[in-house]
């Protein structure tokens, strides 16, 4: 009985006792690299924190501890760099806001020049990625630049008063679409899906993950440490101050995020989808939006159905673009 | 290097801003009580018993040795064992309850193949500590009282030990090489036994054993007759009887066709040894349906696998010589069986009647302080009858009546007897809050479907005495153990030390206290609580 | 050994003699040949060793010029104009962070309207990003100021901005004497960075500092810039031992010792004052000119010991700042602060903007009207300013300051 699905946890928890060493979680490690530690000024139950923490110490391991990090100005930088203290714990270079993929292109040129194998990690909140970090983006992925980029998706501008980003969801309340009018928060597209933007530059990896699969998202990052150009990696990350959600409900918030369909979790390579996350308890749309005061004005006494509809319709397209439904129920991989 | 002030910073400087300060909330780690630990007559501490055998291995032994604390039949019990503990199971609610039962037996087979031993940690009292009855009650207390270093003497009327495990459950349930290890093992530990001897005069025997307590056990062995009309050349046999012939190695003559009145599971078990010596037609009669039938499912969907069948809502008014009149009742608005008037005939050689059982409680008359109520012995929260340093268990005092239900008091007859001795009150069990299912995050178990036992094959059920229910394999009783979801207490999964976006967990490595909280930086967002699979944390309020 | 070059590829050749690890830059106008010289070397095994970053935008290319950094290599990067404007951000940061690339700018007019043609408004719009700027007077100058720019920017850890004339250098074919590859390699030691990034010594670079430290920070920064100040004449000299070529240090003194009128000026311009000069001179008029190599740090010393006792000083500007005038000229005003007595009047001279030439003819009328006290020195003057495109504009000519 060497089969990791059998245990009573299978593969979802972080650990587990019983299998060997290797097997668990990066996270489950006492020695973990904690790349980002504590001390750190993030908000209670942030999600950011979180899965930067997750990526890192999973690259970190996958290179022997040989990375440094670019990172995009946003919450991340702000709240763990205060002077005089910092909450990093690997070699870690802030720029700008906008440039975060170029500079980490310019850091993998550079230590190719002085003949290092360090490995490169971009990361920067949605805005700094899928907004005014875009250009810098898209020309680090069309040039295949060995670096691992990270996008922690919390659909907005947080730290600055929950503004919108071009990864706000519809319906969504931000400083800047009030819940008012006809058409209450944010307005109602296409979005900006930036795994499917650099898909379309057909780099070698794109991968989406939430920090509520850990094992998932290991696997990912190492799967993408293992691969020379440009990888990119989109994990959704629950603010609880920018989504008016309660601090114990982040993990939650991304669960749902996948089970409802709303976030499709997969993989892609070359541009071609390889891998879908099936849905392994579904749920409506309902019970993500519930959870969140940024969703509030859907429900309650001037509740909108239709637009609740609307977002479910959203993500049944996802559930059957990606094929998330699947005849045999996960039991762990 | 030369560092430009400000600008560049030192790795991990943050950890000199303590966060904990942000804090209205703390995790704690709780120990709350799982629904199998709560639900076990025998008291077992199934939780932790599991969560030793998911180790496999070494582990097994001290898994075993862990029920073998309270309860000394692992191998009986996870045959013959109703087992509440599944139908509280937690799991029940997500897929399927863990196979808690099948588990023990596997464990409680190991000690019989590997032939692990328990001693006597105790130094001897020099007390003398007499049980009436080898039942499983008085095997579950003498086997404490032994270990609690006191002298135990077993005075049993029949010629084997065991009681109602030997003489009430048919050998496809319970081979006897299991139970024989079973005791054997207790009586390895220096108690007496003394067989075929009836107890008639309590106060004489204690006197004249010079015994200090006594545990009285004696079970409900007379099988409750029923006021039939039968004639002469009718052939009424009770359940009891017949099942006890059985544990005596006879093979009872019942004829082609058997009829057995009743309908819980010593019908039940009558039906299917009926088949087992050669009846073609057992059925069972029932004045109730299905649903109401005390008999437990499993018994009644695998004797109807052994062909056994059920006449439900249907009464005997005759027996004659090869027939029966059965009358045809309907449920009132109370659920309880009304006659019809309609009446029809049902063939048969033999009827067995299983319409209960009482205890023989003669040897306690003129014993003073003891009170009998509704054929039942009175005893306190510690099993002591009236009569002080006289406890009594088992079958013979007001509770449920099961095997399991009789080892629970004979563990607590004997601490009681242990502390009265001692002239101590026995210590109160800690009451921890149940571990709700709410309060379990399941997502983080997989989707594990139990692991069924495997069935002998029905032709060879029917026709002999073979063991029905199988074991489970190693592989599947592991399989089984994981599936436990350690309700309420930590299972070491470290998913509280991967979630805490401020790495205020600490690993101890210690397996008693694996975690701990780092309270300089928790900042109280409660995720571990949200994300522990177990709910063995708690959020509670700080003093702010 | 001299070879006849085109301003753009003695430039190239001499920053790829320089052996930078990493080259990042926007492909084209506003651009120059430098870089497409720069990424044959890196293609032809010419320059081994460097990564050639073809970047998407000049944001871009000073970006990764900032990763390049951080990490510890050589780092170059060459734009200009508009191309400049849209690096701003990253100009500040890469200061800010102390990361010494060396950086060619081929100064160029910035739009609207958009125009291609050389002046310096891009680099004087950049006056406090915190870069050191230096200013070549000729091919010859920008080959052996960035030299020199490697040196200084990674003694000081400062980024350096080798300004040299759009067009009027950098397409200009001359004579250069470029520097022997060993001769840099004596000159130019292997970049040893103040600090970088290293998984093995793992530090934060780039942190958020609050009120309680920022104006230290910025301080300290301008305590650091100041510092080329000392270093660049030293170089400078080091430069000419091993050279055999003044390159000046600081600035550029021509017939300053008793001139009565001196033209103060940055850039390949100074070549056309210094023949007017002499013409002067043989007119009688005692005439100097002081070209600024260091526009930053403002190397204020060195301008008033340069100027000294002279009466008239004429800062002949090819850029300006709308709204105000003078650049270049509050400077020099600053730098005489402390003069003593009235100190001399100071004329501040627009000309040459969007490419338009600055003809000896026209530099000496205005050197003839100043010397005949014609000039008013409080306004703002524009050399060649053409009346009659201000009538059809419908705004004529009013006043300038």
């Amino acid at each position: 009985m060497t089969d990791l699905k059998l245990y009573q946890v299978g593969t979802f928890a972080a650990g587990n006792r019983l299998v060997d060493l290797e097997l668990r979680s990066v996270q489950a490690h006492a020695d973990r690299a904690n790349s980002i530690t504590s001390g750190h000024r993030a908000c209670q139950g942030c999600g950011e924190a979180l899965g930067a923490r997750y990526v890192l110490d999973a690259a970190m391991r996958a290179a022997g501890g040989d990375v440094v990090v670019a990172n995009a100005t946003g919450c991340l930088e702000v709240f763990s760099t205060p002077y005089p203290e910092s909450s990093w714990q690997v070699a870690w270079l802030h720029s700008l806001f906008g440039n975060a993929p170029a500079v980490a292109a310019g850091m993998a040129a550079g230590l190719r020049a002085l003949g290092r194998e360090t490995r490169v990690v971009g990361q920067g909140g949605d805005g700094g990625t899928v907004d005014i970090g875009f250009g810098c983006l898209s020309g680090m992925f069309e040039r295949n630049d060995d670096v691992l980029y990270v996008c922690y998706d919390n659909q907005g501008y947080m730290n600055t008063g929950v503004q919108r980003s071009g990864a706000t969801p519809p319906a969504a309340r931000t400083a800047n679409t009030a819940p008012l009018g006809p058409e209450p928060g944010n307005a109602f597209g296409q979005g900006k899906s930036a795994p499917l933007i650099a898909m379309a530059h057909e780099i070698p990896y794109v991968a989406t993950a939430t920090v509520a699969d850990l094992r998932d998202l290991e696997r990912k990052v190492e799967k993408a440490m293992s691969i020379r150009g440009a990888r990119y990696l989109h994990v959704l990350v629950p603010c609880p101050l920018g989504w008016a959600a309660a601090s114990s409900d982040t993990i939650r918030l991304a669960r749902l995020a996948t089970e409802s369909g709303i976030f499709p979790v997969f993989e892609a390579e070359y541009g071609e989808v390889t891998a879908a996350t099936p849905i392994r308890r579904p749920v409506p749309v309902d019970e993500y939006l519930r959870l969140q005061g940024r969703f509030a004005h859907l429900f309650g006494k001037h509740a909108r159905p239709d637009l609740v509809a609307r977002i479910q319709a959203a993500a049944d397209r996802n559930i059957v673009r990606f094929g998330l439904v699947e005849a045999e129920p996960r039991t762990g991989s | 290097m030369d560092h430009p002030f400000a600008i560049t910073l030192d790795v991990g400087s943050s950890r000199a801003n303590k966060t904990g300060s942000w804090r209205t909330e703390r995790p704690l780690y709780v120990h709350n009580q799982p629904p199998c630990n709560r639900a076990c007559p025998a008291g077992e501490d199934v939780r932790t018993w599991l969560y030793d055998a998911e180790e496999g291995g070494d582990a097994y032994e001290r898994a075993w040795r862990r029920i073998m604390e309270v309860n000394p039949f692992p191998a009986v019990m996870g045959r013959v064992c109703y087992h509440p503990c599944e139908t509280g199971c937690n799991r029940g609610q997500l897929d399927e309850a863990v196979g808690i039962n099948s588990v023990e037996r596997f464990l409680g087979d190991e000690a019989i193949r590997c032939g692990w031993q328990v001693t006597v940690d105790q130094p001897s009292s020099g007390l003398r500590v007499l049980v009436v009855g080898a039942g499983p009650s008085g095997l579950s207390a003498a086997y404490q009282l032994a270990r609690l270093g006191h002298e135990v003497t077993i005075i049993e009327a029949a010629a084997k030990p065991g009681g109602m495990m030997r003489y009430g459950i048919p050998e496809y349930r319970l081979p006897r090489e299991v139970l024989d290890a079973e005791i054997q093992r207790i009586l390895d530990l220096g108690v007496h036994l003394q067989l075929g001897t009836t107890v008639t005069d309590l106060d004489a025997t204690m006197r004249e054993g010079r015994y200090d307590a006594a545990f009285l056990a004696v079970g409900a062995q007379l099988g409750r007759r029923a006021h039939l009309p039968a004639g002469t050349a009718s052939h009424v046999v009770d359940a009891v009887a017949l099942l006890h012939h059985l544990g005596e190695g006879d093979r009872p003559m019942l004829g082609r066709r058997v009829a057995i009145y009743g309908g819980g599971n010593t019908a039940v078990d009558a039906a299917r040894t009926a088949k087992r010596l050669g009846a073609e037609e057992s059925v069972v009669v029932y004045r109730r349906t299905r649903e109401r039938m005390p008999a437990h499912d499993a018994e009644v969907r695998e004797a109807e696998e052994e062909g056994v069948r059920f006449t439900w809502l249907s009464s005997i008014t005759q027996v004659e010589e090869g027939s029966l009149t059965i009358e045809r009742m309907e449920l009132d608005e109370t659920g309880f069986p009304q006659p019809t008037g309609v009446t029809e005939q049902l063939p048969a050689d033999s009827l067995v009647l299983a319409l209960g059982q009482d205890s023989d409680l003669r040897f306690l008359d003129g014993v003073s302080g003891i009170e009998v109520d509704h054929g039942v012995v009175t005893v306190d929260e510690q099993m002591m009858t009236g009569r002080p340093g006289v406890f009594a268990g088992g079958d013979m005092v007001p509770d449920q009546r099961s095997a399991t239900v009789g080892i629970g008091h004979g563990r607590r007859a004997a601490l009681g007897v242990d502390a009265w001795l001692h002239g101590r009150t026995t210590a109160q069990p800690d009451d921890a809050a149940p571990a709700e299912f709410e309060a379990l995050n399941t997502w983080y178990f997989a989707d594990a479907p139990r692991a069924h036992r495997p069935l002998l094959e029905a032709v060879r059920r029917s026709s002999t005495f073979d063991e029905v229910v199988q074991s489970l394999d190693a592989d599947s009783a592991l399989y089984e153990a994981r599936r436990c979801m350690s309700c309420g207490n930590c299972l070491s999964c470290d998913n509280c030390f991967g979630v805490c976006p401020d790495n205020a967990i600490i690993k101890t490595g210690d397996p008693d206290t694996p975690y701990l909280i780092d309270l300089d930086y928790c900042k109280g967002c409660g995720l571990c609580a949200a994300e522990c699979p177990a709910g063995a944390i708690r959020m509670a309020p700080e003093d702010i | 050994m001299f070879e006849q070059l085109e301003g753009s590829r003695a430039v190239a050749k001499t920053v790829a003699r320089c052996r930078p690890a990493v080259i990042a830059a926007y492909p084209i106008s506003p651009q120059t040949h430098i870089v497409e010289a720069l990424s044959d070397f890196v293609r032809t095994g010419e320059l081994p060793g460097c990564e050639y970053l073809m970047v998407e935008s000049e944001f871009g290319a000073m970006s990764a010029c900032i990763g390049a950094s951080g990490v510890g290599a050589r780092t170059y990067t060459a734009t200009a104009s508009q191309g400049l404007l849209f690096m701003a951000e990253a100009l500040f940061n890469a200061s800010g962070l102390g990361l010494p690339i060396v950086m060619t700018v081929a100064n160029r007019a910035i739009g609207s309207p958009i125009n291609i043609w050389n002046d310096q408004s891009d680099s004087m719009s950049q006056r406090d990003a915190g870069w050191v700027q230096l200013f070549a007077t000729s091919n010859q100058e920008a080959v052996d100021l960035h030299v020199q720019a490697f040196v200084l920017a990674e003694r000081l850890s400062l980024p350096v901005m080798v300004c040299m004339d759009g067009f009027v250098l950098t397409h200009a074919v001359e004579a250069v004497d470029l520097p022997e590859q060993a001769q840099i390699d004596a000159f130019l030691p292997p970049f040893a960075p103040r600090q970088h990034l290293d998984s093995r010594d793992p530090i934060t670079i780039g942190s958020m500092v609050g009120p309680e430290a920022f104006t230290e920070v910025r301080y300290l920064m301008h305590d650091q810039q100041l510092a080329a100040l000392d270093e660049l004449p030293r170089i400078s000299q080091d430069f000419e031992s091993v050279f055999g070529r003044d390159t000046g240090g600081l600035v550029r003194p021509y017939r300053t010792e008793d001139a009565d009128v001196i033209v103060v000026a940055l850039g390949s311009v100074l070549g056309g004052v210094n023949e007017v000069v002499d013409a002067l001179r043989e007119d009688g008029v005692a005439a100097g000119s002081l070209g600024i190599t260091c526009f930053r740090p403002w190397p204020a010393e060195a301008v008033r010991a340069a100027i000294g006792p002279a009466r008239q000083v004429v800062v002949v500007e090819r850029a300006f700042a709308p709204g105000v005038g003078a650049i270049v000229g509050q400077d020099v005003r600053h730098a005489l602060r402390s003069a003593p007595g009235d100190g001399p009047a100071v004329y501040d001279v627009v000309a040459g903007l969007g490419g338009r030439p600055v003809t000896r003819a026209s530099l000496r009328g205005l050197l003839d009207d100043v010397v005949a006290e014609r000039l008013d020195p409080h306004e703002l003057h524009f050399l060649d300013l053409d009346h009659e495109l201000l009538e059809r504009a419908g705004t004529p000519w009013r006043r300038t300051s």
